[in-house]
């Protein structure tokens, strides 16, 4: 740590440009020995007619300093994927005079629609309690804002309602978490297979690699993944959005077609 | 074979699609309804979002009803002045339900209201329906004729004013029934989301005594024109009509409805109205069911923006 630090220093006191570096290098890179390199197999992934669902796989290699050698078996790696977000009401039922009806609610606010988290292994065992909440790691530890009247505000782990919204979402392959879902292939090369459902939500996925060693992050990097549809499904779904009315009256006249060949290819009299 | 659903965004097996598209297509060629009670609850199940469901089923709807009206219109068995005047009574109905739908949505109370008409509706109706269409076969079976057309059966309803006579069915009414059915369906369509044929029917022959030949057409004309515009509205405002769904649904509902209608009018009009009576009052047992029965799991979770 120090080694770093003190090259950096000198650089600073070189000028103004060198400071500029200096604080730069501060921010992003706390003094990482090591450097994470990562590649998705693929960065677009397009839902066309015949879609139901798709395996991307990340590769990424641990690159130690220069003059360093790996250190064998120490490395932890948490993958978090998130998809875009939006604002999910959970609802709870309860009987009212024998019938069940939804009495409570609570509002998660602009939370991931898709939420996977990859590990080599548990991640209540890469680090602290403390450091997992603070870094938003793992399904217990990520931030899920609610609604409170006016307010938002997290939610502890132990909240009912927060307990049934990420098991709903789990139930539905929307949220996962996968503590044998990072493997190595070397000590320093890793893959990661990431699963998006059938019904995968549309739009852009943040992908985010932490390197931990003794329970502490040493690096991390991100990379980005986009899903949209393709072809027919895209002309279809842009059609519905921007002229409601023409793709409306083109439904209502498909469906008159359709009614009247039936009628005239089944017509006996 | 999985097709993806562009609006709905999911996949669906291709077959099971078409196969719920014949299945209710034959039933509603049968009984001249529409079969939205039966469908958005099918497609519910697969996994469709309501509100796409409740969109997508209207132009599944329409395009069946075409079909069996225009089989109906070779037959010359629509009434077309009484559909004219039902469909103007209908549009003012729709207006109004489309504002409460609005202000129930506004105190979130939606499902519940949806559910508890589903179940009071369909249960009285067919249970209504059982009990006529028995009446109706026990009375041929002790020889006496069937016909419900009977001389001197005039109800309260015969004696309103603004008497109107509609040719093709051989009526003379008041023209307050009419007008006071056509708003019903047309307020409970938008409530329900469903064309409402299977309230028409029933309506239709009990209220007006309109004769069993042109009931069924007439209430075609009416059930595809609500669900057309249906089709054009959900499509305008929500852009929640998933086409390709729509597609696969009344290509397999037009061909049920040709075997349906055929069906229908070989079967004698009591015991038509008997089977009918026992599939809505079953739908709606299903409906009571689902809210009195303790559900697998308490908590459910709705988008807020697609709401």
């Amino acid at each position: 740590m120090m080694r770093r630090i003190a090259p950096s220093l000198l650089i600073g006191l070189m000028g103004l440009a060198g400071l500029m570096g200096f604080l730069g290098l501060l921010i992003s890179q706390p003094a990482a020995a090591e450097q994470l390199v990562v590649s998705l197999s693929n960065h677009r992934v397009a839902i066309n007619s015949n879609f139901v669902g798709e395996n991307l796989v990340l590769f990424g290699a641990i690159e130690p300093d220069a003059g360093k050698t790996i250190r064998r078996g120490a490395y932890d790696l948490v993958v978090t994927v998130t998809g875009p977000r939006e604002t999910l009401r959970t609802r709870r039922k309860t009987r009212v005079l024998g019938i069940w009806v939804n009495t409570d609610s609570q509002e998660f606010v602009r939370v991931p629609s898709y939420l996977a988290i990859l590990s080599n292994r548990p991640v209540n065992a890469i680090a602290g309690a403390e450091v997992l909440r603070r870094l938003q790691i793992g399904l217990d530890n990520f931030l899920l804002p609610q609604r409170i009247g006016a307010d938002f505000g997290d939610t502890a782990p132990d909240d009912p309602f927060r307990q049934a919204f990420v098991h709903l979402q789990r139930e539905h392959n929307f949220y996962s978490e996968a503590p044998t879902g990072v493997t190595y292939l070397t000590p320093a090369v890793f893959r990661a297979a990431l699963s998006l459902p059938a019904d995968v939500p549309t739009g852009n996925y943040a992908i985010d690699v932490k390197l931990f060693a003794d329970g502490a992050v040493i690096a991390s990097t991100n990379t980005a993944l986009e899903v949209t549809k393709a072809g027919f499904e895209q002309y279809v779904a842009n059609a519905a959005r921007d002229d409601g009315l023409l793709y409306g009256l083109a439904t209502a006249l498909m469906a008159l077609a359709t009614g009247w060949i039936a009628s005239a290819v089944f017509r006996r009299d | 074979m999985q097709i993806y659903l562009p609006i709905a965004d999911l996949p669906v097996n291709i077959f099971l699609v078409l196969g719920m598209g014949l299945a209710v297509g034959f039933i509603s060629g049968m009984f001249g309804i529409g079969g939205g009670f039966l469908m958005t609850p099918l497609l519910i199940f697969i996994g469709v979002s309501p509100a796409v469901a409740v969109a997508s089923v209207s132009s599944h709807i329409a395009a069946s009803s075409f079909s069996g009206a225009l089989n109906y219109w070779r037959r010359d068995a629509i009434d077309v002045a009484l559909a004219l005047m039902l469909l103007a009574a209908g549009i003012i109905g729709t207006a109004t339900g489309v504002w409460l739908f609005t202000m129930l949505r506004a105190v979130d109370q939606l499902d519940l209201m949806i559910g508890l008409s589903y179940v009071t509706l369909l249960t009285v109706v067919g249970a209504l329906m059982i009990y006529e269409a028995l009446r109706a076969i026990m009375r041929t079976y002790q020889g006496q004729p069937a016909t419900i057309r009977r001389p001197g059966s005039h109800t309260w309803m015969h004696g309103l004013p603004f008497k109107l006579r509609f040719k093709r069915s051989k009526i003379y009414v008041s023209a307050i029934p009419v007008w006071g059915i056509g708003f019903t369906i047309g307020f409970v369509g938008a409530i329900m989301g469903i064309g409402g044929g299977f309230l028409l029917v029933p309506m239709l022959i009990y209220f007006l005594r309109v004769p069993t030949a042109t009931v069924i057409g007439t209430s075609m004309v009416l059930t595809l024109v609500t669900m057309a515009s249906a089709t054009v509205m959900h499509a305008a405002t929500n852009h929640l009509v998933d086409a390709v769904l729509a597609l696969i649904l009344m290509v397999g509902g037009v061909i049920g409805a040709q075997f349906g209608a055929r069906t229908g009018q070989q079967m004698r009009g009591e015991r038509l109205r008997l089977l009918l009576g026992i599939l809505v009052f079953a739908v709606g047992l299903r409906f009571a069911y689902a809210l009195v029965v303790t559900p697998d799991d308490l908590y459910s979770i709705r988008n807020v923006a697609a709401e």
